[in-house]
């Protein structure tokens, strides 16, 4: 009676890990689904090379033809900062934002087919006053400007 | 369900400019409740917009992008009357697509 009783436990306790990693498996797909076209590496990186290279492309070479509008020069909440990017350049196939101390630099990325123009504006996050670097890659290479916005209130406290 | 975007598509010219006021809470898995333990972090990941099924602008986003996110762009061609659709996925699996008549 007693083994009988040990087996059923044991039993009871497979039956439970089965579940927890039936549960963990099921959690799985769902986050590979959402990431289907989203680069997790970028978004993990910590500075402008390691974000750059995550993004395949080399060091970027300092463009005057990339401008921001929309931009503070100083915002008052971190929380909410509009940045407006426009690329001169012909051939724009995508434009990134960073913004250098955040915890993780990538903010966004915009892809740009054809026929849109290359010049968006969203509104980003900022930890504390920073360099916000637009990224931006075309015909193949990359080229970056820079835009000191100085915070006066924190977006990523608690 | 996540609420609804407000989307404005408006001819400009010859292109067609889109402005987008998207609602979610973009939550960066940085901040911390009241008891200490850390909020997940809960964001939105991609972004596309067609316009007659062509693919106008993707997107991937960060949680640094700001909570209710805003976001404009501009894209050649566009008719009145013709629609935009703007879909987004968050890093829940969560999607919500909505459109807007161009005017």
């Amino acid at each position: 009676m007693n083994t009988q009783r040990r087996d059923l436990l044991k039993t009871g306790g497979g039956v439970t890990l089965l579940t927890l990693v039936a549960a963990a498996g099921w959690l799985r797909p769902g986050e590979a689904l959402a990431a289907d076209a989203w680069n997790k590496a970028a978004f993990e990186t910590k500075t402008m090379d390691e974000t750059v290279k995550a993004l395949g492309g080399a060091t970027p070479a300092q463009s005057k033809d990339i401008t921001f509008f929309q931009t503070p020069d100083i915002a008052e909440n971190g929380a909410v900062v509009p940045v407006g990017v426009t690329s001169a350049i012909p051939k724009t196939e995508s434009i990134a934002i960073l913004i250098e101390k955040n915890p993780n630099m990538l903010a966004a990325v915009f892809n740009i087919p054809a026929g849109t123009e290359p010049s968006l504006s969203t509104r980003v996050k900022m930890g504390q006053s920073s360099n916000i670097y637009a990224l931006v890659k075309a015909d193949g290479k990359y080229y970056v400007a820079s835009k000191e916005v100085k915070v006066t209130l924190g977006g990523c406290g608690g | 369900m996540a609420d609804p975007m407000r989307i404005r598509a408006n001819v400009v010219g010859d292109s067609t400019e889109v402005k987008v006021l998207m609602n979610h809470e973009m939550e960066t898995g940085q901040r911390k409740d009241a008891q200490g333990k850390t909020i997940p972090a809960w964001f939105i990941q991609n972004v596309t917009a067609t316009y007659n099924g062509k693919t106008v602008l993707a997107a991937e986003w960060g949680p640094a992008v700001a909570k209710n996110p805003f976001l404009s762009f501009k894209f050649k061609g566009g008719a009145k009357g013709d629609k935009v659709q703007i879909t987004w996925t968050d890093n829940r699996g969560d999607k919500r697509t909505d459109e807007a008549v161009i005017a």
